[in-house]
């Protein structure tokens, strides 16, 4: 800290406590003997036996994994279109119309836009036939639409600070508008789309609401099967899902957090190397 | 070296590496273009722009008129459960029907007036907490030396990936009757019997707060972040004290981080379903619940759909506002 | 001891080192032909009415500060801007609508523009790959002869980021030189590197330019740069061109006040033309006691309004009146700037106008010691005097 305010430092340990002492309690009595989750019973790994054993959970799980892929897929793929519209493409007729549909998900209540594509799959099953029924596709479909707007954010600020000479560099030696964008702009977003990605994915495995409104009578989701179990009660297998998903997110942040941090280090190292030796080629002499 | 050497060196070489065929000197404008090459020249901007478009149009805007348009529908048992508003009478004539009875409805019965009203207070109470909290933190990460800021970061961000169902049950557990607290408490002899904590207002409030301060936190991290230091030196070199150079600098600059977070914290809460059913009393009743049970337990779309669109009316300000602040700070981002 | 000392101009260009070049230059064809090209950008009006022939060979440099067009006329030159109005040729050919990967020209980016994803190699050979004709052997071979002209060669498995702003820099010339362009566009080369690097970097530019033979097209906002640099130099100004010409041409005889105050130093005094003759003209101006005396003719009516400039270093400063009836003045010292190498005197003349007057130092040593508040007399020669009529 540059300024060792108490202040500061205690708000800091009461917010960090407040975020985090819940999902520490859940972790510790997912370990928890007893069936109550108040009273301590000694240590045990019984609830995760029990919750593989779980048949409803586990097909939720992959129900959920399977719209989660999908629709963090389609929505990263419209997204960076769209972040590529409203960056690089200047006016085009309808952009306001565009900015306001593109944000607009990112606020917008979840019931709202659940009950709304409902009744859209119900009338458009009416019109047109399709989509027969309710299942994994409409709940995609909704979760892309939301999906893509976070996805659309991440990637515009990227594709905002990257260096447009660099898209002029190569189509001046030669690179067609498309080639250039595939084999240049894509791989310097990487970063964004790997971010948004995951944002996506995890958004899409969180969601509860959209999914409850757009989900047919055989698929239901992760956090369906848990939002039903939870209004029961308290159940301790519960407890073990939240451990292990909490331990799946947070070791995939640390990985990324480790990787970051050991470029960034390896770039400071190369580049001072260099500045190193740099300062040799003048001092012994210029050839030119 | 002398410049004799340049032209002659140059003739040479392009003798040497100039490919077979190439026009002599000339750009390769006839090199030939795949099918793919020439739709891409010819429609590639129509199409980036055409997939996302359609895509918005057709799965977040279409679906809202319809919303709009079953609203003024009337409930009927069957499938699809509303009436149709256009019918063909015979004759060929169009008849179009609007049913404004789902308003009235929604005006007439109190409890709609009272969940509306009492959403609002709900997401207002918990933005302006979300603030108090979220304010010194983003603060407090601001000024940290790098490598800490990092990690506090990384702390903050860290709930956004785990699950949101589960970090609301997580309160269950601590909130109820005989849940952490109140056994705490009742072990310390504080009380003799449990407080109830769970299904009141102020377990709402923990809940949203809860559930909500990342949002607040980042959006308020960004702007502070950016705050150049040197102006905060300034006014002290002018003879301003901390908290008033905290009131007159900071604050004022800090104001688009604040707006942003509050939007996030109060446009989905006013909606919000999850919380109030898991940690709210019955008394408090919800608008995103009255929706949800309208919807699931009623089977009422077109009250539903009307509650939808009364909502929206409220949230239009608020979310106009919100985009207004992205497109500002999208467009300076841009164009710096 | 007036005349004994004539200082040259700033002019640092290793002038003898290429005998001939610029006569041959002179000669040779012309690469880039610009015909009356207009571009605005809504109402703004970016390049002007602008027509300029660049020669094979060359090192141009279009010279201006900020917002003068001379980076806008660059990228059509690129092809990033399509002209409003106007032709550009290339080699020949025209070239006004032709997509920038289709031209046979390249650029180096002011922020280089590297690829931050590939090598130092792959960047290099991206170029050369694009026509998909090139044997791999022969890319090869030719990114080998880039990285050695620019002495990187031990660096060509690193990325872009792990160099140095120098280093950087020199990839970014291998790049853009790799396919062998009709022009090499450089977009304020060495902008982005620290002053001693820069001067450095110059001559070695040059060095290259030479060793190539392409011709080389450079923006630059500095004006020693373009003067160290250029064979000939383009001076912009809210997007025309002002005027074209050699350094030397430009600084000893600029054909505005823009150029004159623009392209180096110069004290400016506003007269009337009094006498116009064919070998001389006589300038009377309020701020000098006497008359001007310049020693050739004028195109310009008698009675107009033109302005005196007199480049600080070819004005000696002396103690002692000069007894001749023109070009002197008196005036007392106001300030000294002491730089090493020179010393700038500020003399507060007696009709009010500041001048300010150069003095090498070791001619200062020598000479009888001026200081503050002196009394001291401005003299120049009939032949050092340059004579704007706008």
């Amino acid at each position: 800290m540059q300024r060792r305010s108490p202040f500061l430092i205690a708000t800091l340990a009461f917010g960090f406590a407040f975020l985090y002492g819940p999902i520490l309690l859940l972790i510790l009595y997912s370990f928890n003997e007893s069936r109550l989750v108040t009273v301590w019973g000694g240590f045990s790994t019984k609830w995760y036996a029990e919750l593989f054993r779980d048949e409803q959970i586990l097909d939720a799980a992959l129900v959920s994994l399977r719209v989660g892929v999908f629709s963090a897929t389609i929505a990263t793929v419209l997204g960076t279109l769209s972040a590529l519209m409203m960056v690089r493409f200047g006016r085009f007729r309808g952009r306001l119309l565009f900015t306001g549909m593109i944000t607009a998900p990112l606020v917008m209540p979840e019931v709202i836009t659940g009950l709304s594509l409902l009744l859209l799959f119900v009338a458009l099953e009416t019109a047109i036939g399709w989509p027969a029924g309710r299942g994994v596709d409409t709940i995609t479909i909704a979760h892309t639409t939301f999906c893509m707007a976070y996805v659309t954010v991440v990637v515009r600020a990227r594709l905002a600070g990257l260096d447009r000479s660099v898209e002029e560099a190569a189509m001046d030696l030669g690179a067609r508008p498309l080639k250039a964008f595939l084999v240049i702009t894509l791989p310097m977003l990487m970063p964004a789309l790997v971010s948004g990605w995951l944002l996506g994915f995890t958004l899409s495995l969180d969601d509860l609401v959209i999914a409850s409104f757009v989900a047919g009578p055989s698929s239901t989701t992760l956090p369906m099967v848990v939002f039903s179990s939870v209004r029961l009660g308290i159940s301790p297998k519960i407890n073990a899902l939240a451990t292990l998903l909490v331990i799946l997110a947070t070791v995939t942040i640390l990985i990324a957090a480790w990787i970051l941090w050991r470029q960034e280090r390896e770039r400071d190292r190369a580049v001072s190397q260099a500045l190193a030796e740099d300062k040799g080629r003048h001092a012994t002499g210029r050839r030119a | 070296m002398t410049g004799a050497a340049g032209p002659e060196a140059r003739e040479q070489a392009e003798r040497t590496w100039a490919s077979p065929g190439a026009s002599p000197g000339g750009p390769d404008r006839d090199r030939p273009l795949t099918p793919i090459q020439r739709l891409v020249a010819r429609f590639g901007r129509g199409l980036v722009i055409a997939t996302p478009y359609g895509w918005l149009l057709l799965f977040f805007l279409l679906p809202f008129i319809i919303v709009l348009k079953i609203s003024f529908a009337e409930f009927r048992l069957g499938v699809p459960p509303y009436t149709p508003l256009v019918t063909w009478l015979e004759g060929g004539y169009l008849h179009l029907k609007l049913a404004l009875g789902n308003y009235l409805f929604l005006l007439d019965d109190p409890l709609y007036i009272t969940a509306y009203l009492t959403s609002l207070k709900v997401a207002l109470v918990s933005t302006v907490i979300a603030l108090l909290i979220g304010y010194p933190m983003a603060y407090a990460i601001a000024r940290s030396t790098p490598p800490w800021r990092s990690v506090f970061l990384l702390l903050v961000i860290l709930p956004f990936w785990t699950s949101f169902l589960i970090r609301v049950y997580a309160w269950i557990g601590i909130l109820k009757n005989n849940g952490l607290i109140n056994n705490a408490l009742m072990a310390l002899g504080v009380i003799d019997e449990p407080l109830p904590l769970l299904n009141t207002e102020v377990s709402l409030y923990v809940g949203i707060v809860y559930s909500y301060l990342p949002f607040m936190v980042l959006p308020l991290y960004a702007t502070l972040e950016k705050l150049d230091v040197s102006l905060l030196e300034a006014a002290a070199d002018l003879g301003s004290r901390p908290f008033k150079t905290f009131l007159t600098v900071t604050l004022p600059l800090s104001l688009p981080g604040i707006v942003a977070g509050s939007m996030l914290v109060f446009i989905p809460a006013v909606g919000e379903f999850v919380i109030p059913d898991l940690l709210g009393g019955a008394d408090t009743l919800m608008i995103g619940k009255v929706l949800w049970s309208e919807f699931f337990s009623n089977r009422d779309w077109p009250v539903a759909s009307a509650v939808a669109i009364a909502m929206l009316v409220f949230l239009v300000v608020p979310i106009v506002i919100f985009q207004h602040h992205q497109q500002q700070h999208a467009d300076r981002t841009e164009a710096g | 001891m007036i005349d004994t000392v004539v200082p040259q101009g700033p002019a640092a260009r290793p002038e003898g080192s290429r005998p001939g070049a610029m006569q041959r230059r002179a000669e040779a064809p012309p690469i880039i032909d610009i015909q009356d090209v207009v571009k605005t950008f809504g109402d703004f009006v970016a390049v002007d009415h602008v027509s300029l022939t660049i020669r094979e060979g060359e090192l141009f440099a279009l010279l201006g500060g900020s917002g003068c067009g001379k980076t806008t006329l660059l990228r059509m030159l690129a092809g990033f801007e399509q002209p409003t109005a106007g032709r550009i040729l290339i080699g020949g050919q025209d070239m006004t609508r032709t997509a920038p990967y289709d031209r046979p020209v390249n650029m180096m980016f002011q922020s280089y523009a590297l690829f931050p994803h590939m090598t130092v190699e792959a960047n290099v050979a991206f170029g050369l790959r694009q026509d998909g004709r090139l044997p791999r052997a022969r890319i090869r071979e030719r990114v080998r002869e880039m990285l050695d002209l620019v002495q990187l060669a031990p660096f060509a498995k690193r990325k872009p980021h792990h160099l140095s702003g120098g280093q950087r820099q020199r990839v970014a010339l291998a790049r853009s030189l790799a396919k062998h362009p009709k022009v090499l566009l450089l977009d304020e080369p060495l902008a982005a590197l620290d002053k001693k690097l820069r001067e450095e970097t110059q001559l070695e530019l040059v060095c290259i330019q030479e060793r190539v033979g392409t011709t080389f097209v450079v923006v630059t906002h500095d004006q020693e740069e373009a003067m160290t640099m250029a064979d000939r130099v383009a001076i912009m100004d809210t997007g025309r061109i002002v005027q074209v010409d050699t350094p030397h041409a430009l600084y000893e005889y600029p054909n505005t006040r823009f150029v004159a105050e623009f392209f180096g130093t110069v004290n400016l005094f506003q007269g009337v033309l009094v006498e116009d003759e064919p070998d001389h003209v006589l300038i009377r101006s309020d701020a000098l006691a006497r008359p001007v005396y310049v020693g050739h003719g004028i195109s310009a009516r008698e009675a107009a309004t033109v302005w005196v400039a007199l480049r600080p270093e070819k004005i000696a400063i002396s103690k002692q009146a000069p007894d001749t009836p023109h070009n002197w003045d008196s005036g007392i010292v106001e300030d000294i700037v002491y730089l090493g190498g020179i010393s700038t005197f500020h003399v507060r003349m007696d009709g009010g106008a500041l001048a300010r007057v150069t003095m090498q130092n070791l001619e200062r040593m020598a000479a009888p010691e001026i200081t503050w508040d002196d009394r001291v007399y401005l003299s120049w020669r009939h032949d050092n005097i340059v004579v704007v009529t706008s």
